[in-house]
């Protein structure tokens, strides 16, 4: 090869670098063409992911002529890469989750408003109106569906055992102990992937505290020093002896196992889990009551379930255009309607609608018993990473919480570390 | 050719570089320059900056002097186990997988039975990925369904090898181990394939014994091959990352330094800062075992 056909190469290839990104910023021109909305999508897994495809479909199908194109991207990546997404060039509309991790980005200005879209939506809640505003009281996003967290168990199993769901907590520890007596782990329980556990934990510190002291904790507002917090952790050591072991190395998919094994008794876990894990004709078999009662002053006020829904990025491009924006607004007001739910709810049943315009009459047993669950709530949480600052959730509790499961003696050692910790976060900005 | 060696030897009498040969090497040797200072020295220089930001990513970077530092060291509960994780991963591929890799090339070079058999059982998971490894020693080690309490037997209390925070960490290294053995046995191999048979002859005829034959003449030839491994044990301990995270994410016991650095840099709500932070803290250790090798390097070559 001479010289200049190197050279020439080298031209070549660098232009071969520049081009694209040259064609794409001379592509549809600026705005779009007001018709095609895109779409970030972070339902990956073929079941949502086909769900969601019937339901945009629905939509074009009566839009008159409008067009959505998704974008979807494997669900952690999406995640890991949300922040840069959102101040690069994200799509028009995307999928994303409520409560603080919305508020977060709200808060830096990379969500557009939505407020007047909130004015004309039917069927949801108040509670739900809540999760999808930022903290400068306006909304920014429309909710499609929910799972609420409960203590799943087989039906069967309690038949045959004569097991009753209990109530309270004291209930619950005699259940767990005549378990043990039957040979089975009472409790199955995981937290290898750093999450699962979480739940647990917002559920006794809800049913012990209440929803508001629930919120103000994750806020960084109380100290995690608080002797409210150590109650918390008092009541899960006295739970711990029938949970199963070795949590840390366990996946919700084998704690989930076990439980349709019938190894396991019950398991806190969100409705998409078991199901997930039980063979087709098990799934009639699951069942779950609400976590029980601990302080009668809070009762069972407050349910665990994370709401995911669909938000507009300011950064898109498309969105300066007035056609498009008003395309997209359409858009989330289609999703926000009752029928849009059922679309999608046809073909994933593991979740259920958040609007009470959904058709319910079309649900299996059990996500009727959680339609339920949901709408006699008095507050409904997110979660504890989706409730507060997510590097706080991730750097600090979720470590946090795996060495109490090792190590439950040393409370007054761990609330210290995260309060220790959670003050240099929470002072970050 | 002829035509080349003429113009090579025609150039060697007037050394010019006319001025578009300089033009050329200019390009030829700027463009890697370039790409250099700004895939590796950028970076780096960049996140040394940033290690005295709390900046998250998308708002304005706020300066905190050592503020990064001083938490990282007094007020993150996972920096000393990562920091130790790290030695005791040095040390165990150094002083245990290393000589083993080398004591299986010395037994396959003497030629025992089904040599290359043992050679290619030994060598293939050198070509797996840390991470495939680590999905492997999943399968292996998970306490419910796992390959090794299975065979055991162990169903009543079963030992959970990735869970317990004092026991996964082994269970880890000896799955990196696992690799870096095969890794370290070729390369050894290679090496004793050159050793001139005649200096064993010599040895063998003033009388050495085995292991006074191996220890005084075959293991100092070796010298650049040990360093070499020496070399790559040190970078495989450093950049350990892989298999740690398909484990659990290096939480729970598993805790390495490059995995708290990505766990603070990547995410939605990005610790910057505070992550660059720990990156510089990695960079510090490794331009320590860097220059060492450099400077011992160096001093061995004026010797030579």
């Amino acid at each position: 090869m001479s010289r200049r056909s190197l050279l020439r190469g080298a031209a070549v290839g660098a232009g071969a670098v520049t081009l694209p990104s040259l064609l794409t910023a001379c592509g549809s021109g600026p705005g779009g063409d007001g018709k095609t909305i895109t779409l970030g999508s972070n339902s990956s897994d073929p079941i949502p992911k086909k769900a969601f495809a019937e339901a945009f479909a629905a939509y074009e199908a009566q839009s008159g002529g409008r067009k959505v194109k998704v974008n979807t991207v494997d669900h952690n990546t999406f995640q890991e890469n949300i922040n840069r997404y959102l101040q690069g060039k994200p799509d028009d509309v995307f999928m994303w989750f409520a409560g603080y991790r919305m508020q977060f980005f709200a808060e830096k200005g990379l969500l557009h408003d939505i407020s007047d879209n909130w004015q004309d939506y039917k069927g949801f809640s108040a509670a739900l109106k809540a999760q999808s505003t930022g903290a400068d009281g306006k909304q920014y996003l429309t909710p499609y569906y929910y799972y609420p967290w409960a203590v799943f168990h087989r039906k069967s199993l309690f038949d045959e055992r004569g097991y009753q769901a209990p109530k309270t907590l004291d209930e619950y520890v005699a259940l767990a102990k005549q378990m043990q007596k039957d040979k089975l782990d009472p409790i199955a329980f995981c937290d290898k992937d750093g999450w699962p556990a979480m739940g647990t934990f917002d559920y006794i510190n809800m049913r012990t505290n209440g929803y508001e002291f629930h919120k103000s904790l994750m806020a960084g507002e109380v100290a995690w020093t608080d002797k409210r917090v150590k109650e918390v952790f008092d009541t899960w050591r006295r739970l711990l002896p029938y949970c199963q072991q070795g949590a840390n190395g366990r996946t919700w998919q084998e704690a989930a196992t076990s439980l349709q094994k019938k190894e396991a008794g019950m398991a806190v876990f969100g409705l998409p889990h078991p199901g997930a894990q039980f063979p087709k004709g098990e799934q009639g078999d699951i069942d779950f009551f609400p976590f029980p009662v601990i302080n009668p002053e809070h009762g069972q006020d407050a349910v665990e379930a994370p709401i995911d829904g669909f938000l507009l990025a300011k950064k898109s491009k498309n969105l300066k255009n007035k056609k498009t924006l008003e395309s997209a607004k359409d858009l989330l007001k289609w999703l926000a309607t009752g029928k849009a739910e059922d679309i999608y709810l046809k073909s994933d049943p593991n979740n259920i609608a958040v609007s009470d315009q959904a058709d319910i009459s079309a649900y299996s047993p059990l996500q009727k018993k959680a339609v339920e669950l949901v709408s006699g709530a008095k507050q409904i949480s997110q979660f504890l990473d989706r409730d507060t600052r997510p590097d706080f959730s991730s750097t600090v509790m979720i470590p946090a919480i795996q060495k109490f499961i090792s190590n439950p003696n040393d409370v007054d050692g761990l609330v210290n570390d995260i309060e220790r910790q959670k003050k240099t976060i929470f002072a970050a900005d | 050719m002829s035509f080349i060696s003429a113009r090579r030897t025609g150039r060697r009498v007037s050394r010019r570089f006319t001025g578009r040969d300089l033009a050329v090497l200019g390009v030829l040797l700027g463009i890697p320059v370039l790409l250099d200072i700004a895939i590796v020295w950028g970076p780096t220089l960049a996140s040394v900056v940033l290690s005295f930001t709390s900046w998250d990513g998308i708002g304005d970077i706020k300066w905190v002097g050592t503020q990064n530092y001083e938490n990282l060291f007094t007020n993150y509960p996972q920096f000393w186990p990562a920091a130790r994780h790290n030695l005791l991963w040095l040390a165990f591929l150094g002083l245990v997988a290393a000589p083993f890799g080398l004591l299986l090339a010395v037994l396959i070079d003497r030629g025992v039975r089904f040599s290359r058999f043992y050679q290619s059982t030994l060598y293939m998971p050198v070509v797996l990925s840390l991470a495939v490894v680590g999905f492997i020693a999943q399968l292996i080690f998970s306490r419910d369904q796992g390959a090794l309490n299975a065979v055991i037997g162990d169903t009543k209390s079963p030992t959970d090898w990735l869970g317990d925070p004092n026991l996964n960490i082994w269970m880890v290294l000896l799955a990196a181990a696992w690799r870096h053995t095969g890794y370290v046995m070729i390369l050894y191999l290679a090496g004793l394939k050159a050793v001139d048979p005649s200096l064993k002859e010599a040895a063998a005829i003033d009388g050495a014994g085995e292991a006074q034959t191996f220890f005084r003449i075959v293991f100092p030839t070796l010298r650049p091959v040990n360093v070499i491994v020496g070399v790559i044990t040190v970078i495989e301990s450093l950049r350990a990352f892989d298999i740690v995270y398909a484990v659990n994410h290096g939480r729970n016991g598993l805790e390495l330094l490059s995995v708290l650095v990505t766990d603070n840099i990547i995410g939605e709500a990005s610790r910057i800062g505070f992550g660059s932070a720990i990156a510089v803290v990695l960079l510090a250790v490794s331009l320590g075992f860097v220059v060492t090798y450099l400077v011992q390097e160096l001093r061995g070559e004026k010797n030579r």
